[in-house]
């Protein structure tokens, strides 16, 4: 299909619905017709056509409702492409329409107090009890939990074989019994994350993803797309974190000085650069050649993010602060609020859907070949590993 | 547009880089420095069996009519190698310069019989295009110097920009002065009453713009090299009784190093696809630093060899920090940006 064919359907399709009528009615029929996310497979809210042609759905249906990017973000970025990577035919029926839709929002239950970047060291126990599994466990960091009506989750179903191998991936009923979401406050005030207990959670088998003890496998799925989905949107040129530091320049002129604009200059140059190398990645993609410069995106959108935030509060010579009053956020908003807000926020982004420590190791060793340092973990049982 | 590159212009660099792996390695090019910089046999084979010299020219004057992004990719590959052969002196900006007069000499050019300068310092830029000169021209015949001209010291014909015209001059004394790129020289251009001929009007700013476009490229083609050798030589390395690369202070190095050299390849593609004088500032603001910042880590990281005289990583850190200064230095072109990209600076 080409970029002719496809406006030919959206076409179509807008003369069948109304965007001024119901806005959950008009999102389904979009799902159904195909053009929610194009490159997914027929009856999956796609038409099994190149990626690319995404965006000229998305500039066609531009003044229609939209989904919510933010608070679906980890639904869409994350989840959506691990089931349908990796889940069953009527799980993919049961969980992709009303997620794209934003009729269910879902988290991400991965990290835990004593396995952050050591991810496979999680401790989150299942085990099978007939048709069921029971799960009991603790995870931490968790956005968006206090939505979600389901959750990715990582638990250990084998305590006697080496970390990588013991572990099943679940999708997780976040109002089923023993669910507990408790919020943690944050440094900028407000609570975008949680500390979830699970105790004694029985969570049928048909909503395993992958098979028993496959579990870190189908988490790699979940990764690598949660670093693409954080830094390889596609952003205009001055646009991203950028944005809001050149509208404060333009609106105050009467701050600037000579080194703050040599130091911008700098800044927008790195962050031109890195919106082409985002371009150059999706036009790899597209001609079918994935290259390995997704594997950086993540990092150069966390350093950079951190310079300009931190750049536009000494712009601004604003020591104060909006609002410290503890809330809990309806999505995240990384531009949203004021420059304090951002340059709080944006620290998490070294962070969040891994460090960037980790990042650097991921492109030393996967990309650039060079030796991992020596493991002491690999091959010992995770019973046997001092926690 | 695209940033990716054709099958045309790969087919291009693996015949450019085939040729220079077996007759320009670094040894080589080590080895000639000292004497006779220059490798005019391997400039022959590169203009005349593979025809680099005529890409830019059109095919009716005996040029191969290609595109500014075939040319890149042999800058890219002369870079890796930092081949001492004038291709970017006379093949690109001397040619630039002498397209829009349609000039006969572009078929001596096309051919490689024939190479030429342009008698512009290589410190000038398209913001200050008379940097380093003071020709003038009176009754036809030129009197001046310009500093720091390099390939002047090669070129059969010296190509000299005066109040928006250019000439070709004869009796001008090229004197080589002491250059950092040992492997691009530059020389002072004297010329005292010499006879011009007037070839037709020059837009020196746009020929130095469009030079700047592909310099990145070649900076580009340094930092790749840069890279890929420190990568050999720490899983090479052993210290403490493991490879210096598997330890994590020199991963991380590597890993900014190459997320660096990513986005120059984007930038350099860019400033081909789109040579707008936004894109050539941005690529030159951040190739040319990326160039001396990636020859400064592969010196560091092969440790005390980085250091000898033996050891070619100085060509290539000769050859970025002389390129960091050609055509406009980094600041020059972030400088730019201020108008072009609409940050303006303080009232």
């Amino acid at each position: 299909m080409n970029e002719a064919e496809i406006k030919e359907r959206v076409a179509a399709f807008l003369g069948e619905h109304d965007p001024g009528g119901d806005r959950l009615a008009f999102l389904r029929a979009r799902f159904d017709a195909g053009l929610a996310w194009v490159w997914f497979p027929e009856g999956l809210g796609g038409l099994g056509v190149a990626r690319e042609l995404q965006q000229v759905v998305e500039r066609e249906l531009s003044g229609t409702p939209q989904i919510n990017t933010g608070v679906q973000g980890i639904g869409l970025g994350m989840a959506a492409p691990t089931i349908l990577a990796f889940g069953t035919e009527e799980q993919k029926r049961r969980f992709l329409r009303p997620l794209w839709t934003g009729e269910e929002i879902w988290c991400q239950l991965f990290s835990e107090p004593g396995a952050g970047s050591d991810l496979a060291t999680l401790a989150t126990r299942a085990v099978r009890d007939g048709d069921e599994w029971v799960v009991d466990g603790q995870k931490v960091w968790t956005s968006g939990a206090h939505h979600a009506r389901w959750g990715i989750l990582v638990t250990r179903t084998d305590p006697d074989v080496p970390k990588h191998r013991g572990m099943t991936y679940f999708v997780c009923d976040m109002h089923a019994p023993g669910v507990e979401v408790r919020p943690l406050r944050q440094i900028t005030g407000e609570a975008e994350f949680n500390e979830v207990f699970l105790t004694g959670v029985r969570l049928p088998d048909d909503l395993r993803l992958g098979e028993v003890g496959d579990g870190w496998r189908v988490a790699q799925t979940t990764l690598m797309n949660e670093r693409v989905a954080i830094g390889g949107a596609p952003v205009r040129r001055g646009g991203g974190m950028v944005g809001p530091v050149l509208d404060a320049w333009h609106a105050h002129p009467e701050l600037r000085t000579h080194d703050l604009h040599q130091r911008l200059l700098a800044l927008w140059v790195e962050a031109e650069v890195t919106r082409l190398s985002g371009t150059r990645l999706r036009e790899q993609l597209a001609a079918g050649h994935p290259g390995p410069e997704g594997s950086g995106m993540k990092l150069s959108f966390a350093k950079l993010n951190q310079a300009l935030s931190g750049f536009e509060v000494e712009f601004q010579r604003d020591l104060g602060y909006d609002d410290w009053a503890f809330r809990r956020s309806e999505d995240v908003d990384f531009y949203g609020r004021g420059p304090g807000y951002r340059y709080l926020r944006a620290k998490g982004n070294s962070i969040e859907g891994g460090t960037s420590e980790i990042l650097r190791n991921i492109i030393a060793e996967r990309v650039l070949g060079l030796p991992s340092e020596p493991r002491v973990d690999k091959d010992v049982p995770w019973k046997d590993l001092p926690r | 547009m695209t940033l990716l590159y054709s099958e045309v212009e790969e087919e291009l660099r693996a015949a450019v880089r085939g040729l220079l792996a077996d007759r320009c390695p670094p040894a080589a090019v080590l080895k000639r420095i000292e004497s006779d910089p220059y490798d005019l046999d391997l400039w022959k084979t590169l203009a005349g069996e593979i025809g680099v010299a005529g890409l830019l020219i059109p095919e009716e004057l005996g040029g191969a009519g290609a595109s500014a992004s075939e040319v890149a990719v042999v800058l890219e590959e002369l870079g890796r190698a930092v081949a001492p052969v004038p291709f970017f002196t006379s093949s690109v900006l001397a040619t630039q310069a002498l397209l829009p007069t349609g000039d006969a000499l572009l078929g001596e050019l096309a051919e490689g019989r024939t190479t030429a300068a342009l008698a512009v310092s290589f410190a000038a830029s398209p913001y200050r295009p008379l940097r380093g000169s003071s020709v003038r021209i009176e009754d036809g015949r030129l009197s001046g110097t310009v500093t720091g001209v390099a390939g002047a010291d090669v070129a059969d014909v010296l190509l000299v920009p005066v109040d928006g015209d250019l000439y070709t001059a004869e009796g001008a004394a090229v004197e080589l002065v002491p250059s950092l790129d040992l492997t691009r020289p530059v020389a002072t251009v004297t010329f005292e009453r010499a006879r011009a001929r007037r070839v037709g009007a020059c837009d020196l700013a746009a020929v130095l713009r469009s030079g700047a476009a592909l310099l990145a490229s070649e900076q580009l083609g340094v930092a790749e090299w840069c890279l890929e050798s420190t990568l050999a030589y720490v899983k090479e390395r052993h210290q403490f009784a493991r490879p210096v690369g598997s330890f994590q202070a020199i991963k991380h190095r590597l890993a900014d190093l190459w997320l660096d050299v990513v986005r120059a390849r984007a930038a350099a593609r860019n400033a081909v696809a789109d040579p707008s004088p936004l894109s050539v500032a941005v690529a030159q603001s951040w190739n040319a630093a990326v160039a001396v910042h990636a020859a400064e880590e592969a010196l560091q990281l092969h440790g005390g060899i980085g250091m000898t005289w033996e050891h070619p990583v100085h060509l290539y850190l000769k050859r970025a920090k002389a390129a960091e200064i050609a055509l406009g230095t980094p600041g020059d072109h972030r400088e730019a940006l201020s108008s072009l990209a609409g940050v303006p600076g303080p009232e």
